[in-house]
């Protein structure tokens, strides 16, 4: 899985990667995260408040740190 | 995420409703049962109060620590508690505006009624000081003219719940109402004012040329969601809050009775003309949020500074700031954050004299 976050660089924006991270661990997950800061890559996804996060090319989250748990629910791998 | 089989989507839905409905009858109880709790605790705090300051502590009735000491019992709960509800309630409101929402209904209006509606729409929109960029550049690229732009701007970190409750709280609903009424004519006016000094070309290049996505998605949310909306905006604004909110108190408290009333009337009274200009000018490097500032007002109302120096030195701290100037300074060139600050603070100059001049 590809995970972004996009931010300037403000406390919350840390504060949702290491969110993140942790939860992508404990579900064990294999992945792949990148922080994006540049503010013209940020537009692009059409997120209008920071933090964002984004999920494989898709925006989950924007404007708020979720909990850990609430970010697990976001990261589990699709079960078909 | 969204590729669950067509067949166990609707009974999934079904199942979901019928837990809803349960879930539902508990949220509307628990939250009946909460106001009521909430409602007498209000009610009791003056009796509380007193019982304690003479009965408890043993102090004398008339004294200077006796009255402090009843003030800051009182006062401190009374204003943690409507801050509670009203964080909760706003928290629960901004629910149903997203910058995306706002965003949409903004485009495509005309100026004047743009601005209005901007104003109006800065308050209720969550917002971040840290998210200015990102949305100006959503917004002036959608096609939002950039006055009506500015009205949000100007708006959302002025007109705060944070500073209406702590102003209805500590001098009641007149000055509450009069902050409210006149924040949200400075953000109009100044927007519109923006708007017709045609400063397109001094914003900078790259933003128009900004490719921006679809917006995300709205997720429709359910009342449990809201609910836990607004209790996380409680404990995450009371969180943060409410140790400048008690300071402001205990400084209220503490020159209840012990500065003499009018210490401040010379310097900052109404008679003294330069204060507001001063009060406004010393604002902008100050940078703090509405509840910070809160014991800076309370000592100098107290102590007889004029209702409208204060109310434009608070707009002043909390509109504009110098942090807020280099954030903007991305997508801003230097004339234009100039006018921008001097076109608001010159309405906060006239509001602080308009104060002084009514009251």
């Amino acid at each position: 899985m590809k995970i972004l976050i996009l931010g300037t660089g403000c406390a919350k924006c840390n504060a949702l990667m290491l969110a993140t991270e942790k939860a992508a661990q404990e579900l064990g997950l294999q992945y792949e995260l990148e922080k994006v800061t540049d503010l013209r890559q940020i537009m692009a996804f059409g997120v209008m408040t920071t933090p964002a996060l984004v999920l494989d090319g898709k925006v989950k989250v924007s404007g708020k740190v979720p909990s850990v748990e609430e970010l697990k629910i976001l990261l589990q791998p699709v079960k078909l | 995420m969204n590729h669950l089989k067509p067949m166990t989507a609707p009974l999934a839905a079904v199942k979901s409703t019928a837990v809803s409905h349960v879930v539902w009858r508990k949220y509307l109880w628990s939250g009946i049962a909460a106001l009521v709790i909430w409602w007498l605790v209000y009610r009791s705090l003056a009796l509380f109060a007193a019982w304690f300051t003479y009965s408890t502590c043993g102090l004398a009735k008339g004294t200077h620590l006796g009255a402090a000491v009843e003030f800051f019992v009182y006062e401190s709960p009374k204003v943690l508690l409507l801050l509670m509800l009203v964080v909760f309630g706003v928290g629960i409101v901004r629910s149903f505006f997203t910058p995306e929402r706002t965003r949409r209904m903004l485009s495509g209006r005309r100026e004047s009624t743009g601005n209005v509606l901007a104003a109006l729409l800065g308050t209720v929109t969550p917002f971040c000081s840290c998210s200015a960029v990102p949305l100006f550049i959503g917004f002036v690229t959608t096609g939002i003219p950039l006055g009506v732009t500015f009205s949000f701007l100007v708006s959302a970190p002025m007109v705060n719940e944070v500073a209406l409750v702590l102003l209805f709280g500590l001098f009641g609903w007149k000055v509450a109402g009069l902050y409210l009424g006149t924040g949200l004519l400075i953000a109009i006016i100044s927007g519109w004012v923006i708007g017709r000094l045609h400063m397109e070309k001094h914003v900078e290049d790259w933003v128009y040329e900004t490719k921006t996505g679809d917006s995300a998605e709205d997720v429709a949310l359910n009342w449990p969601a809201r609910l836990r909306l607004g209790l996380d905006a409680v404990k995450d604004i009371v969180g943060r809050v409410w140790l400048y909110v008690l300071l402001g108190i205990a400084v209220g408290a503490g020159i209840h009775g012990y500065v003499p009333e009018n210490f401040m009337a010379a310097i900052m009274g109404k008679n003294a003309w330069w204060s507001v200009p001063l009060a406004v000018l010393l604002g902008v490097p100050m940078y703090s949020n509405a509840a910070g500032i809160i014991p800076i007002v309370q000592a100098l109302l107290g102590k007889g500074a004029a209702l409208g120096t204060v109310l434009a030195f608070m707009m002043s701290v909390i509109a504009l700031s110098l942090p807020e100037a280099i954030i903007l300074r991305k997508v801003l060139k230097p004339r234009l954050i100039a006018t921008f600050f001097g076109v608001v603070a010159l309405g906060i100059l006239l509001v602080g004299y308009l104060f002084n001049f009514l009251l």
